[in-house]
């Protein structure tokens, strides 16, 4: 419908709207309201993200403080803390767990890039190597409030989620596979080390 | 507590057969240690523990070090004939000293606040011979240490309840902590390398296009 159409018969008090905006407006604005995170922790980080749910930072604010329990209740995943290679499996096992549409929080050094331990052996350099993370929060461990701007960022994307057309949510997509493979434990390391279908080693040019 | 000279002699008198030696430490801390054989050490630990001077009741800490095999040069003057007159010429002679792996006790006594007594056990090399004697029939606290010892240094504990990786997964064939382990090659993605991860790194960098 054109814009100066819609303004005229918005002025003589007829309101039109397209069946995608309600839906979006409906779906997406009740959603990004009522996130439920998984309820685990890995490390540290996991101190300050139970500290972001308690009185003081009050994560209620923004309708995530029913922290679950079982992957099947949750649409969110705070990967808060070191993910180590005999953890990986695991934590790819809950996402795959979780019923769509989901989010992944990579909170902290640890979770984006194996932070302080990123050259020991037996850590993951980063979970978005075999799981789609959707926002980033750095620091060692982030504070409460960096965290509430993770969650605030992720509201906008979930605001802007459109249900059709080309930049429609993976879940709406039924090329794109529902679970991702899990890590094997091998002689020497886990493999593969990265699922070449989320994660590419970014090509840096060096002198 | 009596020095640690005098505890070896009355265990030398309690366990016949037993070899000991002692390593000295020469730093500030000044702690010496007492090296004993892994046939013997069962005995000589339960001697420690039961001696009502020492009533050492408690192993703090069980850790397990790597000495590689050591070659050292030493250079001696050898007298030698030359040119038919004799000469003090200078040799050089490479000793090899082959290397082992050592688990080490820190035993206190909570009866008496004394210690600590450490006590190593040494393997004979660090390929075929990696035995030592579990001391978890003395101390139940050392069986998740030693465990976690054959996790990262492969020392197999003889009389250890239940030896299995603790901290690595199963199916894991290396042993983390030895010197000469080469951790897995995922250097791939380093924004930032440097010193031995930048060399790491540079093999992972995209080949130069021909200019």
């Amino acid at each position: 419908m054109d814009e100066g159409l819609r303004s005229e018969l918005s002025k003589q008090g007829i309101f039109t709207v397209k069946m995608q905006e309600l839906l979006n407006w409906g779906y997406n604005s009740s959603r990004k309201n009522s996130i439920w995170p998984l309820q685990f922790g890995l490390a540290c980080c996991a101190i300050e993200m139970i500290a972001t749910s308690m009185a003081r930072y009050d994560l209620a604010r923004f309708g995530a403080e029913v922290f679950r329990p079982s992957p099947r209740q949750a649409d969110l995943m705070i990967v808060a803390g070191t993910v180590t290679k005999k953890m990986a499996p695991q934590v790819v096992r809950l996402y795959n767990q979780m019923p769509e549409p989901k989010y992944v929080i990579a909170m902290g050094a640890c979770a984006i890039s194996g932070g302080p331990f990123k050259q020991g052996y037996n850590v993951l350099k980063g979970i978005d190597r075999f799981l789609p993370v959707d926002v980033h929060i750095p620091g060692c461990p982030p504070r409460p409030e960096a965290l509430l701007h993770a969650f605030m960022t992720l509201q906008r994307k979930i605001d802007g989620d459109s249900l059709f057309g080309p930049d429609k949510p993976r879940h709406a997509d039924e090329s794109v596979p529902g679970e991702y493979p899990l890590p094997a434990f091998g002689e020497h390391d886990i493999e593969p080390p990265y699922n070449k279908a989320v994660w590419e080693p970014p090509v840096m040019a060096r002198e | 507590m009596e020095s640690l000279d005098q505890i070896k002699l009355r265990v030398e008198a309690a366990v016949p057969g037993a070899q000991l030696a002692i390593v000295p430490n020469d730093t500030p801390a000044n702690q010496p240690s007492l090296v004993v054989d892994p046939p013997h050490a069962l005995a000589v630990v339960r001697f420690l523990r039961d001696d009502p001077q020492l009533r050492m009741d408690y192993a703090s800490n069980v850790t397990g070090v790597d000495w590689l095999d050591k070659v050292t040069k030493e250079k001696l003057k050898v007298k030698k004939l030359v040119d038919g007159a004799e000469k003090e010429v200078e040799e050089t002679i490479e000793k090899s000293t082959p290397g082992y792996l050592e688990a080490v006790y820190h035993l206190y006594s909570m009866a008496l606040k004394q210690g600590p007594i450490i006590v190593r056990q040494r393997t004979g090399n660090r390929s075929n011979q990696i035995s030592v004697t579990s001391l978890t029939p003395i101390y139940r606290g050392a069986e998740f240490q030693e465990r976690e010892i054959y996790d990262l240094y492969g020392i197999l504990f003889d009389g250890h309840p239940d030896l299995r990786r603790i901290l690595m997964w199963d199916g894991f064939k290396d042993f983390p902590m030895r010197k000469d382990y080469v951790p897995p090659d995922d250097f791939e993605y380093e924004p930032t390398p440097h010193d031995d991860v930048l060399e790491r790194a540079r093999k992972h960098y995209p080949a130069k296009a021909a200019s």
